[in-house]
């Protein structure tokens, strides 16, 4: 017989368990929901939405009653559970049902709190929570005109804007000088209550309700000042209170909310606690971030997988009225330990704050402009040493560096056919109907429904923006503890530790022992598992090229029609005309259609039939080149300028360098591809400054930088420090190389790497501490010890069977 | 039913693929972690990728151009992508893998 498991409180917390308790164990229980209101599980973030008109109740449902029947879920829906018996392990609804349980799981919310004035019972005073005040305040709308919304945070803005747009003429009530005191400092304050003025809503701040007045139902507010205002409707927000009355009838620890652990267990082993109803470390909650996290817990434990603690991170808050940007997160106000930096344009609108304490940022406010506020808060959560950037940071994310230009304009203001996401061509309409379709949360999900962001990802902050002004802050922006794919919970650093700690040596055992859900893993973690296999047992761990994307399983990059291109190293960008003729000769024997010079000094041979790959290779190899790994995550070119051997101008040698650094570290594997580039003199003809690393000569010695990207999103290196001589560049590049080869997540280039770690981590590591220093290089070689091997003379003797078909049948 | 030798399941790689070369086009046969054998006709249904290049798992294969993964069982594109490429029927007799075109 499976277990009974019940669930009291049909809403989002409540059933995000559910929904996740699913995915991990399916067939363990026998599930039972009570739920108080008479509908499946909606998306109670979205009444605001509705009450503006932009959404309908039906769009915002999450699970309508069809997918209760389709997962064997039975539920009591309209019947509030009126007593728990611990005893008998059962519960008791209004109307009389009773259910027996093995389990339970409260998630019972939180109630509006109600101002205990006189006149608060009287009709027409409400709250905003439920469909059912939603329904309240449209009815009242077309048949009355005036609205007192008392209130003037969050949830009070949201209803007073709806209700203005309902065609109510809305004053909104409140008990301090700033608004949204919650969330806002009084100069972010300020500009809204500006804006919103603008818009035609009516404030009266710093007013005290004393009493609610009125015959039948509600006319007259009064204020401890002695004015009053007419009133046909009053909403009240100004608080929510955990719901325990049911938990603390029953004896279970209740403080503020519904007391529980770290696995979100109550005092009562069998019975369990998530969402607004609960306290956990004398916390409660208000936003569903958090909330989510708790179901994410709370299912792995009823699963019986015991291995999730619920930690509470910081949260961020966006207002969800349109035309208002608005961000805050953490501690915004700071004191005295803490330094702000203001940035304020009040012509446009814009205000930004940022609160930083011993280098690190801990809050953030920002109006106006919002673009970056996903980046700061990853800073925050990260807790990323800002002290490298700060001069810039509060001019966002693409002032880092000088020539770089991230994700321009807030996504808002874009018409729905702005493509956002270039290599798949899905616009802006596609992703906010999706998300609003499938009811998607995360970027992974856009990614999974829609494609956007899945090729180059370079979009994957505009989609973020949509997924977050789309869904307010119902929404898990990059989470700092990111799964590494679907068939895990666990991040990259997680499975990287992992492997360390239980000497994990091969992807089986892995993914035995760290309970992959996918016996076989998938595309994305594979490759992954692969990288992190091989450098955390350099020495022992065979390889899998079953676990490689094909360019590294062929040793060449595969092209749209399924042919290949074929890429020699040229070391240094240095050629002479015996290797330019051996390369002429073997294009001319296989036919190659396009001979092209790269953007990275050397010379692509494309078009080329995979039968002929080997073969190709074994003519190569034999006119002394080596593979050029441009297919892989792995040092692909050193690029270099002439300098001194030629350059009036050059200070050192640049190319003769640039050839002794790509020897050394030529065939060496590393999460994202790597590049090099050496130049001779500070204008910097190689581009060093673009570079994982790049060299540049100066009269005195060589200049190291770090940390620098071409492509996607431009960004200019970091300046690590200067060395004297040519042997310490290379040691110094061998154990900047390990450092990120160690540290580095899967797909995650040097330039994302130093921002997540900081300039300073690397400095002290690589450049502070000798013997730490020489320790990375002397990995770094031992490593390449066993990976110079020339991977295309080698499948041109021994695995050709790789390249051609197993038969050909006519 | 008629069937043609394909050849050994050795010389599939676990968790791989081989091509074999028809009249009427490659097709991809597959071979699974579990020793499965699957054929596809050689072409994603999205712009035509081969399919034998991809990365295998369970009964599925990413498309190596653009990522679509395929149920190689019913050669059907998973989660939100749609489309289908052809599906033929394998059979494994000691040790040799047989296809019916
Ligand atoms: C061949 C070449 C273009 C050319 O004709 O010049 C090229 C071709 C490709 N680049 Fe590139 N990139 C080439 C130089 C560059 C450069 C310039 C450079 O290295 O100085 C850059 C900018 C510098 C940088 O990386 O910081 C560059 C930034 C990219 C990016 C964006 C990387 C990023 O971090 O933003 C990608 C996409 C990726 O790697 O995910 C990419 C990916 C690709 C791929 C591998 C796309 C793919 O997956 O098929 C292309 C392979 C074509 C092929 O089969 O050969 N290529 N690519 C260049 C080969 C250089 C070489 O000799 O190996
Ligand atoms: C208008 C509005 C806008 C919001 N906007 C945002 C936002 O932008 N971002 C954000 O993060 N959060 C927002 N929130 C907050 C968010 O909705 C809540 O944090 C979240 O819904 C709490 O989930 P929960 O499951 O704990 O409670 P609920 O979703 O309230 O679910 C509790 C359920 O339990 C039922 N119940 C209670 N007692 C019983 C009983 N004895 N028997 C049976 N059933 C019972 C209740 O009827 C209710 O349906 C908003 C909330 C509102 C009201
Ligand atoms: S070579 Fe580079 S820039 Fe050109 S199309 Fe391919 S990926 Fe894009
Ligand atoms: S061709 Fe297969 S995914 Fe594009």
């Amino acid at each position: 017989m499976k277990e009974k498991l019940v669930l009291i409180g049909n809403g989002m917390a409540g059933m995000r368990t559910l929904e996740e308790l699913l995915k991990l164990a399916p067939e363990k229980y026998d599930i039972t929901v009570f739920g108080e209101e008479p509908y499946g599980n909606y998306n109670r973030i979205m009444l605001s939405p509705v009450l503006a008109g932009e959404k309908t109740i039906n769009e915002i449902m999450i699970n309508d009653l069809q997918w209760y029947e389709d997962n064997n879920v039975t539920l009591h829906s309209g019947k509030k559970v009126t007593r728990i018996d611990r005893v008998k392990r059962q519960v008791m609804a209004d109307d009389g049902t009773v259910e027996p349980y093995d389990r339970l799981l409260l998630a019972t919310g939180s109630r509006p709190f109600m101002l205990p004035v006189p006149g608060a019972d009287l009709p027409g005073v409400i709250s905003f929570r439920d469909i059912k005040d939603v329904d309240t305040m449209l009815e009242t709308s077309k048949t009355h005109k005036k609205a007192v919304v008392i209130g003037g945070g969050l949830l009070g803005l949201e209803a007073a804007n709806g209700l203005m747009l309902q065609g109510m003429d809305v004053t909104v009530v409140h008990i301090s000088e700033t608004l949204m005191n919650q969330q806002l400092d009084s100069a972010a304050s300020d500009l809204m209550l500006e804006e919103l003025k603008g818009k035609g809503l009516n404030f009266l701040m710093s007013h005290a309700t004393e009493s609610i007045s009125g015959d039948n139902r509600v006319e007259k507010v009064h204020f401890k000042d002695g004015s009053e205002i007419d009133a046909d409707l009053v909403v009240m927000a100004v608080g929510i209170r955990p719901n325990i009355e049911l938990a603390q009838s029953a004896g279970i620890h209740c403080e503020r909310g519904i007391v529980v652990d770290d696995t979100m267990q109550t005092f009562d082993p069998t019975i369990y606690a998530v969402g607004e109803c609960v306290q956990h470390r004398s916390q409660t909650f208000g936003l569903v971030a958090p909330l989510f996290e708790q179901a994410k817990v709370c299912a792995n434990h009823l699963a019986q997988m015991g291995i999730a603690r619920y930690i509470s991170t910081v949260t961020s808050t966006k207002l969800k009225v349109t035309g208002i940007d608005l961000f805050s997160a953490g501690d915004f106000n700071g004191d005295e330990d803490t330094e702000d930096l203001v940035f304020k344009d009040a012509a446009r609108h814009v205000y930004k704050k940022l609160v930083i304490r011993d280098d690190r940022l801990i809050g953030v406010v920002l109006y106006g402009d919002t673009v970056d506020g996903t980046w700061y808060f990853q800073l925050m959560k990260d807790g990323t040493d800002v002290s490298d950037i700060r001069e810039n940071m509060l001019f966002g994310q693409h002032h880092i560096g000088d020539s770089g230009h991230g994700a321009a304009n807030s996504t808002d203001n874009l018409p729905d056919d702005a493509e956002i996401c270039g290599c798949n061509g899905v616009c802006k309409g596609d992703i906010t109907k999706a998300i609003s379709q499938h009811n998607l949360y995360t970027l992974d999900e856009v990614k999974a429904h829609t494609k956007a962001s899945a090729s180059c990802g370079s979009c994957a902050g505009l989609v973020e923006q949509i997924l977050a002004s789309t869904l307010g802050s119902d929404f898990n922006d990059t989470p700092s503890k990111k799964a590494m794919c679907g068939c895990t919970d666990m991040s990259h650093d997680e499975v990287k530790t992992a492997i360390k700690e239980q000497e994990l040596k091969n992807i089986p055992q892995l993914i035995e022992a760290l309970e992959w859900k996918n016996p076989d893993g998938c595309h994305s973690c594979r490759p992954a598992l692969n990288y992190y296999m091989l450098s955390s047992w350099p020495k022992e761990y065979a390889d899998d090229p079953q676990s490689r994307f094909i360019n590294e399983r062929v040793h060449a990059n595969i092209q749209k029609d399924g042919t290949y291109s074929v890429v020699p190293r040229i070391w240094g960008g240095v050629t002479n005309p015996r290797e330019l003729r051996a390369i002429a000769d073997i294009s001319e024997k296989y036919k190659v259609p396009t001979v092209k010079i790269t953007g990275g000094q050397r010379i692509d041979l494309l078009g080329v039939k995979k039968d002929d790959l080997p073969k190709m290779w074994a003519d190569l190899s034999d006119a002394g080149f080596v593979s050029g790994h441009a297919y892989g995550k792995s040092l692909r070119t050193v690029k270099t300028c002439v300098g001194s051997e030629w350059c009036r101008f050059g200070t050192q040698d640049s190319t003769g360098l640039g050839i002794k650094v790509e020897k050394m570290t030529w065939g060496s594997w590393t999460p994202h591809k790597f590049k090099i580039a050496v130049s001779g003199c500070p204008r910097n003809c190689a581009e060093a400054t673009i570079k994982d690393i790049g060299v540049v000569c100066v009269d005195s010695g060589y200049e190291l930088h770090v940390g620098g990207n071409g492509g996607i999103k431009v960004r200019a290196t970091d300046f690590l420090c200067k060395v004297a001589t040519e042997e310490e560049a290379m040691e110094y590049i061998a154990a900047y190389m390990q450092l990120y080869r160690e540290e580095g997540h899967y797909l995650e280039r040097t330039a994302p790497w130093i921002e997540r770690v900081g300039l300073k981590h690397v400095q002290a590591l690589v450049v502070e501490d000798e013997t730490n220093r020489k320790r990375l290089a002397q990995r770094f070689y031992e490593s390449q010890e066993n990976a110079q091997t020339d991977p295309w003379a080698e499948h041109a003797a021994k695995h050709k069977e790789n390249y051609i078909p197993i038969k050909q049948v006519s | 039913m008629s069937w043609t030798e394909v050849g050994p399941l050795a010389d599939i790689p676990n968790k791989g693929s081989r091509v074999l070369v028809t009249k009427d086009g490659d097709v991809a046969v597959f071979r699974t972690a579990g020793d499965e054998v699957f054929a596809l006709y050689d072409q994603c249904p999205h712009k035509a990728g081969p399919l034998s290049q991809g990365i295998v798992y369970d009964k599925r294969v990413a498309c190596p151009l653009h990522n679509w993964v395929i149920d190689m069982e019913s050669g059907e594109a998973t989660g939100p992508d749609e489309g289908c490429t052809r599906t033929f029927e394998t059979k494994i007799e000691n040790g040799v893998v047989y296809i019916s075109l």
